[in-house]
């Protein structure tokens, strides 16, 4: 659960400035308007530097990064395959 | 152009002084270099701040009538007056001046209040009727001039600025904290409200009559839109001949002065329209003026270069840097007298300063033009969004957006991502805000920075339901591009565009703006037209560009339209970061109340260490540093200076007890 706290922290200190409440497991971060399209360069930035993942092309959509609970999913999934 | 100001006792017994109508125009004396009068009797003040621009010698205001019952002061012009006058001539009426200012003041005299139906301009102006003792307060139909008012201590104070009324000590001066609310959704106030409490605007298209018997306001003008049954699907050379005649006289009536007319040149269409329209047909000797950014990812130094080669004008510009925006902030908001999400007012702020520098008081300008004719981004993202409704699982349909927005879409790895982004509220396309929702909802998350104390109370303040009263009956009908625009010419024409990014820095510096595609006229025309002709597939302003296809080249008719912006991020957060330090420290954060420190200093922050900022940092980032300069200016210290003269160069007095 580290992980995912990790990145929870990253978006209330970049996108929230420090408000917490709006942000649960799986809120939207597109449809609550948390993250817009410079933000998703930011945030991607930081999981590639933080898991050191490299994220394709074909990764970069919504299923995977549109709320903490689809990041944790694909971080489990990347990192899986970078043990395999 | 010019600044009036005025106090009318409506029960409160101490006379009304002549220093209080100096104060009240000396500290808008920007606004009238030129001369200044005044009248007063036991029941009111009238003063005025004088920019001479038609009847250069004998214009000077307060302007009566034949028998002196009936006085007017003045800002604005109309430029049907040659026309009016010689009407009122032939029913008897006597002129001292050859002013446009005495027209209104006779037209009034014969027609009353209709006399707004007959005046084409931009005006805000005052009429005191001595006999019946009642005040007549109008505006324009668009809100091109400005005109406040407060009713507090049984008195009403009027003016073309805040800092006019805010000049008498007894005015109770703070911030609005419903304004902040709809300014930080719709990033303006709404028609009416200023950012200051109880400090209120008169909507455009308005008049009040504050008599004996009471205040009575009442709007007098629509900018409706037929319903879909009504309008006009033409798109034959006849109306589109219709529509040019209409412009070129508009252009033509505003280009009388007895000073010499510039043109505002950026090189997008309309401004470039306009200044071939003068250069072509009335005068040859055309001087025009135009920004231009040293950052390039905001100049449009090709396109207006490509213009003044193309119609040999006689073209002045003038370079903006970051530095002179974060340099000049404080300057503009003194002008603008309410918050800005953007900086793009300061280039204008500047480029009225060379105009002037140069010699020129009136300039023609293209503002209005993507309002009337439909040219915003924002029409046509709603048209895209609209479609896509219709069959939200499309794949293709979105992908119009990245043609839309290619400097979004710049990375093709993040279109599906930012195809989620504004698949936001796709599945409620009758919303009557589908159009703007994403826009204000986005900007709308700048309110989690405010206080806890302003955050309580609005508790249960919204401003969509202000906006929702202020909606036409016909509005539902209408379509969604329709309503768009709509929205657009309520809310941001006249209270951001037309004044903190138009008067306000154009008279910082003396200099009227003249706006022909806001004639009235035109308006009325283009209301009747479907929007799919006016947006015709995404080719936005097509009624325009038909009416210029043989007079501009092909590379200002078709060239992609970028809005004017100005630079942000790099302009605040400069090497000496004096105005943050100046205006967001604890203290002075604290001092306000307005916003949490702590989620404050994290935005400066990140933005400090980066090299790039979102469009939401930036907006938050402005709006916060200029809503603390504006408390603090106008709140916390308010100052101002007087003019040298303390006398007025006309004054009329009428006090019993004198």
């Amino acid at each position: 659960m580290s992980r995912i706290n990790a990145v929870k922290e990253f978006i209330i200190e970049n996108f929230l400035f420090g408000e917490e409440e709006q942000l649960k497991l799986e809120t939207d971060f597109f449809d609550k308007g948390i993250i817009d399209s410079t933000g998703v360069i930011e945030l991607v930035s930081f999981l590639e530097e933080t898991f050191n993942i490299s994220v394709d092309d074909d990764e970069l959509i919504p299923e995977n990064l549109s709320s903490l609970k689809n990041i944790d999913l694909f971080l489990q999934k990347k990192l899986n395959q970078k043990v395999a | 152009m010019c600044g009036i100001a005025g106090i009318v006792n409506l029960g409160h017994l101490q006379p009304i002084t002549p220093d209080a109508l100096m104060r009240m125009v000396s500290v808008q004396q920007h606004r009238g270099p030129d001369e200044t009068g005044a009248y007063i009797d036991d029941h009111i003040g009238l003063a005025h701040a004088r920019l001479s621009i038609i009847d250069l010698k004998d214009g000077t205001q307060p302007i009566h009538n034949e028998d002196k019952s009936l006085w007017i002061i003045y800002n604005g012009e109309v430029f049907n007056y040659p026309e009016l006058r010689q009407e009122l001539i032939q029913h008897g009426h006597k002129f001292y001046t050859t002013s446009d200012t005495e027209v209104i003041l006779h037209l009034y005299e014969e027609k009353g209040i209709d006399c707004l139906n007959e005046l084409n301009g931009q005006y805000a102006f005052a009429i005191w009727n001595s006999k019946n003792k009642t005040l007549f307060l109008a505006r324009d139909r668009v809100g091109i001039l400005p005109l406040f008012y407060t009713i507090q201590n049984q008195r009403l104070y009027f003016a073309s600025e805040i800092k006019a009324i805010f000049s008498n000590e007894e005015i109770h001066r703070a911030l609005d904290l419903e304004s902040l609310d709809q300014i930080f959704t719709f990033w303006t106030t709404l028609p009416g409200k200023t950012v200051f409490s109880n400090i209120k605007e008169l909507p455009p298209a308005h008049y009040m009559l504050i008599s004996p018997n009471g205040i009575t306001t009442k709007k007098y003008w629509d900018m409706n839109f037929l319903n879909s049954k009504e309008i006009n699907n033409r798109k034959s050379n006849d109306f589109v001949s219709e529509i040019s005649e209409t412009l070129m006289d508009a252009v033509r009536i505003r280009l009388r002065a007895d000073v010499p007319v510039g043109t505002y040149l950026s090189g997008g269409l309309d401004s470039s329209a306009l200044t071939e329209t003068v250069k072509k047909n009335f005068n040859n000797e055309l001087r025009s003026f135009g920004i231009r950014f040293e950052n390039k990812n905001y100049d449009e130094g090709s396109f207006q270069s490509e213009m003044v080669d193309y119609l040999g004008v006689n073209h002045s510009e003038i370079m903006i840097s970051n530095d002179d925006i974060g340099t000049n902030l404080e300057d503009v908001l003194w002008h603008t007298e309410k918050p800005l999400l953007r900086t793009g007012p300061i280039p204008l702020y500047l480029l009225s300063k060379l105009v002037n520098q140069s010699g020129y008081k009136v300039v023609l300008t293209g503002e209005g033009a993507d309002e009337i004719f439909g040219g915003y981004d924002i029409f046509k993202e709603a048209k895209i969004r609209n479609f896509w409704a219709k069959d939200p699982d499309s794949k293709l349909r979105p992908l119009l957006l990245a043609r839309l927005y290619p400097y979004i879409f710049k990375d093709n790895r993040l279109n599906k991502t930012l195809i989620a982004f504004f698949k936001s509220g796709i599945e409620n396309p009758d919303d009557p805000f589908f159009s703007h929702n994403i826009r204000w909802k986005n900007t709308g998350k700048i309110k989690n920075f405010f206080s806890e104390k302003v955050k309580d109370s609005n508790r249960n303040y919204d401003s969509y339901s202000e906006l929702m009263k202020l909606l036409p009956a016909e509005y539902f009908n209408w379509d969604t591009v329709t309503k768009a625009q709509f929205l657009e010419s309520m809310i941001f024409l006249s209270n951001y565009l037309l004044s903190s990014q138009g008067d306000r820095v154009a008279m910082a510096h003396s200099l009227e703006l003249r706006v022909p595609y806001l004639d009235h006229r035109v308006i009325e025309l283009l209301g009747y037209v479907n929007s799919e002709i006016k947006i015709n597939g995404l080719n936005e302003k097509y009624i325009l560009k038909q009416v210029f296809k043989d007079r501009l080249p092909a590379s200002i008719l078709n060239r992609w339209k970028n809005p004017y912006r100005a630079p942000i991020h790099k302009a605040i957060l400069n090497s000496t970061m004096s105005l943050v330090k100046e205006y967001c420290s604890e203290e002075s954060l604290k001092k306000s109340g307005l916003f949490e420190t702590t989620k404050v200093v994290k935005l400066i922050n990140k933005l400090d260490k980066s090299d790039v900022a979102s469009e939401f940092d930036e907006m938050a980032l402005v709006g916060i540093i200029s809503t603390q300069i504006i408390y603090k200016i106008f709140i916390e210290d308010f100052q101002y200076n007087f003019a040298e003269s303390d006398t007025f160069d006309q004054f009329y007095d009428f006090r019993s007890l004198n």
